[in-house]
């Protein structure tokens, strides 16, 4: 066999990547709108809330240089052998077995460049996760459905409604098929958002990837997470857990609009929305927080009552109570 | 392990004479009622081909589905669900644990270490004969009801709100299960017990390693499995309430059994890879491993690791924050064993003179896309970042980089290194090397753009798409036809091979090939070792 096609496989693997590459750089020269994906996107979809922002920013400026240089590191490694240890150039083989030097390097490297890594994603972590030291302007409550979507707005008045996907017949110009809703989730722009998930039948996640955000709904429980919209627009998330037939016909829709916006789609639906509305409730959501069982047990229950009376929404109500 | 090997006293000519009066046993009996474990391993790895070929037609229906968007070949979410489903569990339980461990296991490990034949020859049987069952009512299951639609995960309630077919997949995975445990701890057995004399722990061929560490994974991670499953069977039929939220139960609870097997259970998989991978490339660079005891021990401690790490499957579930936090920190902790198997692979291929024979291209192609798998996996385990990856297609990506491109990558490398000493026939060099470039461009077709496509959103277990996925889909649907047909291409070789291959001798990779299944001919006597070898 000739030696040009021993290294063959590697060639080809820098013909792909090269290719990839090529692809990619297509891609990026293009503006896109934000919230949905677009067409050979490479990329993480663009961010429009802080925790995306973070998680663009640990995921683009640490994690795939590092994984990058790894991957190439090992690609170079195995270059030089292919060309440096082949049977033609190097007839005789070393004996070496042991170089104790060497292998606590390639023991201690790694746990070094894993630690500068666990640090950023520790801080990401939390600050993700930091619902409760926000002051949430608004809650939604959302009910995961076999399948389709419940919204609420539980301290907003008796403000709710479903979200199913458009049939492709239905779909108008502008429309997104498997990602428009008819009922999309309205929130105001520059806002923190609180998001109650829970789920009616099966477990469902609701995911929104230009906020960051995905949680599980769960029947049972009531899942928190937060965003902030930092730009106004339309975002489009799908279903991320498998529940039945319908999983791919779940989309989620969220409209983020101006406050004032905001106020007018409430009051159409007949909801109220208190001026005082944003300062009056945030020290009480404050303090629903995991620490504190008995706060958030009550928020939950104030959340169910004037949620849909089904029957699983009322037990996440007391299954979280009995935490 | 030259240092053993090349002493070890091998009694090859003594087998070798006797193979001339070797009482084999009738076709029935020999290959139906078989407590030989060379016999048992080619049944297992006939059946995973057999397995393979089903799974991968899954797999080419899927890609064939989801070359283009809206629904062409699937009648809708249901079937999808259902093949989804099937593709998993047959690649998992019937493809790759029968071939890596049943398979290669039962040939190799008892004329590694110099033992006549498993500790356990009917448990063995046993061990081989639940798994056709099992494979029928797994495969039966898609034809019962609506089919078992509900991903290999089976995560209640949607595996509870399903008709029978779940209830089929049940007893499938039970069936399955007993074989694995069964088996695991035949190979416990025989490892501690029928070393010949003079193979230490600490000599043994580092395939053997991983076959120790997997089956005290198997033995330890299966039975909770088992327990999770049964637990679903009575929630389903008998009115219990284990995961029934309604009821006071935990839907969560069972995600936590689950992982709590289905990680080790990746392990499972891979160890034996990485055994496999150990041998081929110290035969074929002519040296011995790099780091001997290191590689054993890093295997250990990914197996120790593995049992502690589960709930990286479940950042999304609403879990504390701080146990988040801590699985993140315990999955990073992972990379470094894993890292010192692949720096101490590329430290044996150094100084080597390597030959690049049909083996050493599928075990170089691990070596690099299981670093590429893996590095994916460090940034999976970073709970802040996975939240927006989690259930995307870059989760597809990664693990079918570690799996398809990792662990599949090892039963080539192990079927193209060990098929001659299994027949006694010889592959055609230019075919095996045919078979790898056409694999290797295709399964990185296939799953490369996956990545794009998680970070771009694309959930996983979708029939369709929204039409700015499609590009990338389309790229990895062709890559999947390419590997497709050199799946074919391989079952042509293979068949030609076992028909009308050249013959080979005791050792036929040379100076390189050190352990003791080399010592003895090709195919070994129906009984080896009759004189038990003394490695010194």
């Amino acid at each position: 066999m000739t030696r040009i096609k021993k290294i063959h496989p590697l060639y080809l693997f820098s013909g792909l990547t090269a290719f990839f590459a090529g692809m990619s750089a297509a891609g990026a020269a293009e503006t896109h709108p934000v919230g949905q994906p677009y067409e050979w996107e490479t990329v993480l979809q663009a961010s429009a809330s802080p925790v995306r922002d973070s998680v663009e920013h640990f995921h683009d400026h640490i994690l795939l240089p590092v994984i990058a240089a790894i991957v190439a590191f090992v690609f170079g490694l195995l270059l030089i052998i292919i060309f440096r240890f082949n049977a033609k150039a190097n007839p005789v083989p070393s004996k070496t077995t042991h170089n104790t030097m060497l292998e606590i390097i390639w023991t201690l490297v790694p746990i070094i460049i894993l630690a500068t890594i666990a640090v950023p994603s520790m801080k990401l972590l939390y600050y993700a996760d930091a619902t409760y030291d926000k002051h949430p302007g608004l809650t939604v409550k959302v009910t995961g459905y076999q399948w389709y979507w419940g919204y609420e707005y539980p301290k907003l008045g008796d403000v709710s409604f479903m979200s199913n996907y458009i049939h492709d017949e239905d779909l108008k110009p502008g429309d997104l098929r498997l990602l428009s809703t008819d009922n999309p989730l309205v929130v105001p722009v520059d806002t923190d958002v609180r998001v109650q998930v829970t789920a009616a039948d099966v477990i469902h996640s609701w995911s929104v990837p230009a906020f960051g955000v995905k949680m599980d709904a769960v029947p049972g429980r009531i899942n928190e997470t937060w965003f902030r919209a930092d730009k106004t627009g339309t975002f489009y998330g799908q279903c991320s857990q498998l529940c039945g037939a319908g999983h791919a016909y779940m989309p989620i829709e969220v409209k983020a609009v101006s406050k004032e916006d905001f106020a007018k789609f409430i009051k159409a639906q007949g909801g109220k929305m208190p001026a005082e509305q944003a300062s009056a409730a945030a020290p009480g959501s404050a303090q629903a927080a995991e620490m504190k069982p008995a706060a958030k047990a009550a928020e939950a229950k104030k959340a169910d009552m004037k949620a849909e009376t089904t029957k699983a929404a009322e037990e996440a109500g007391s299954k979280k109570a009995g935490e | 392990m030259a240092t053993k090997a090349q002493t070890a006293v091998a009694d090859a000519h003594h087998d070798a004479h006797d193979d001339h009066h070797d009482h084999k046993p009738g076709f029935f009996t020999r290959w139906f009622c078989s407590t030989n474990h060379k016999d048992i391993g080619t049944l297992y790895l006939i059946f995973s081909v057999i397995a393979g070929l089903i799974g991968g037609a899954f797999s080419m229906l899927m890609r064939a589905e989801l070359q283009n968007p809206g629904l062409q070949f699937v009648t809708g979410g249901e079937m999808w669900n259902v093949i989804v489903t099937a593709h998993g569990l047959i690649m998992v339980f019937f493809v790759v644990m029968p071939g890596l461990i049943g398979g290669f296991g039962n040939w190799f490990l008892p004329l590694m270490i110099g033992a006549p034949d498993m500790a356990f020859p009917r448990l063995n049987n046993i061990s081989f004969w639940l798994l056709v069952p099992a494979l029928f009512l797994l495969v039966g299951s898609a034809f019962v009801g609506g089919g078992a639609g509900t991903g290999w995960t089976i995560y209640p309630p949607l595996s509870e709100q399903l008709g029978p077919a779940v209830d089929m997949a049940i007893f499938a995975l039970h069936l399955a299960g007993a074989s694995s445990i069964l088996g695991a701890a035949n190979f416990i057995t025989t490892i501690f017990n029928m070393r010949a004399p003079g193979m230490t722990l600490h000599r043994m061929p580092l395939f053997v390693w991983g076959m120790l560490v997997t089956a005290f994974l198997l033995v330890l991670a299966v039975p909770v499995l088992g327990g999770a499953i049964t637990m679903l069977l009575t929630d389903r039929n008998f009115g219990t309430a284990f995961f029934k939220a309604d009821q006071g139960g935990d839907p969560l609870l069972f995600q936590h059994l689950f992982w709590f097997f289905g990680h080790p259970e990746v392990y499972i998989m891979i160890l034996p890879a990485f055994g496999i991978i150990s041998q081929i490339v110290s035969t074929f660079s002519k040296k011995p491993i790099f780091g001997y005891l290191g590689m054993a021990y890093a295997m250990v401690a990914i197996g120790f690791v593995g049992f502690i790490v589960w709930a990286h499957h479940m950042y999304t579930v609403g879990m504390n924050v701080d146990v988040r936090a801590y699985f993140t920190a315990a999955t990073l902790v992972i990379a470094v064993p894993t890292g010192v198997k692949v720096f101490s692979w590329i430290a044996t291929m150094w100084g080597g003179s390597i030959e690049f024979k049909t083996p050493m291209l599928w075990a170089i192609g691990f070596i690099f896309l299981f670093t590429v798998g893996g590095v994916t996996g460090v940034v999976l385990a970073n709970a802040g970042m996975d939240i927006s990856l989690h259930d995307s297609y870059y989760v597809i990506a990664h693990f079918h980089y570690v799996l398809s491109l990792g662990a599949v990558f090892a039963l080539f490398a192990g079927w193209y290194y060990w098929i001659g000493k299994m027949s006694g026939r010889q592959y055609p060099e230019w075919a095996g090397r045919l078979h790898f470039f056409t694999t290797f461009i295709g399964v990185n077709l296939v799953f490369f753009p996956q990545h794009f496509l998680g970070l771009a959103g694309m959930p996983r277990r979708i029939p369709d798409y929204p039409e700015a996925y499609h590009g990338w889909n389309e790229i990895s649907s062709y890559g999947a036809y390419l590997v497709g047909a050199s799946t074919l291409f391989f079952v042509g070789v293979a068949i030609y091979t076992l028909a009308a291959g050249k013959k080979v001798g005791a050792n036929y990779w040379g100076e390189g090939a050190t352990t003791l299944e080399w010592m003895v001919p090709s195919p070994p006597p129906f009984h080896q070792f009759e004189n038990q070898p003394v490695v010194t």
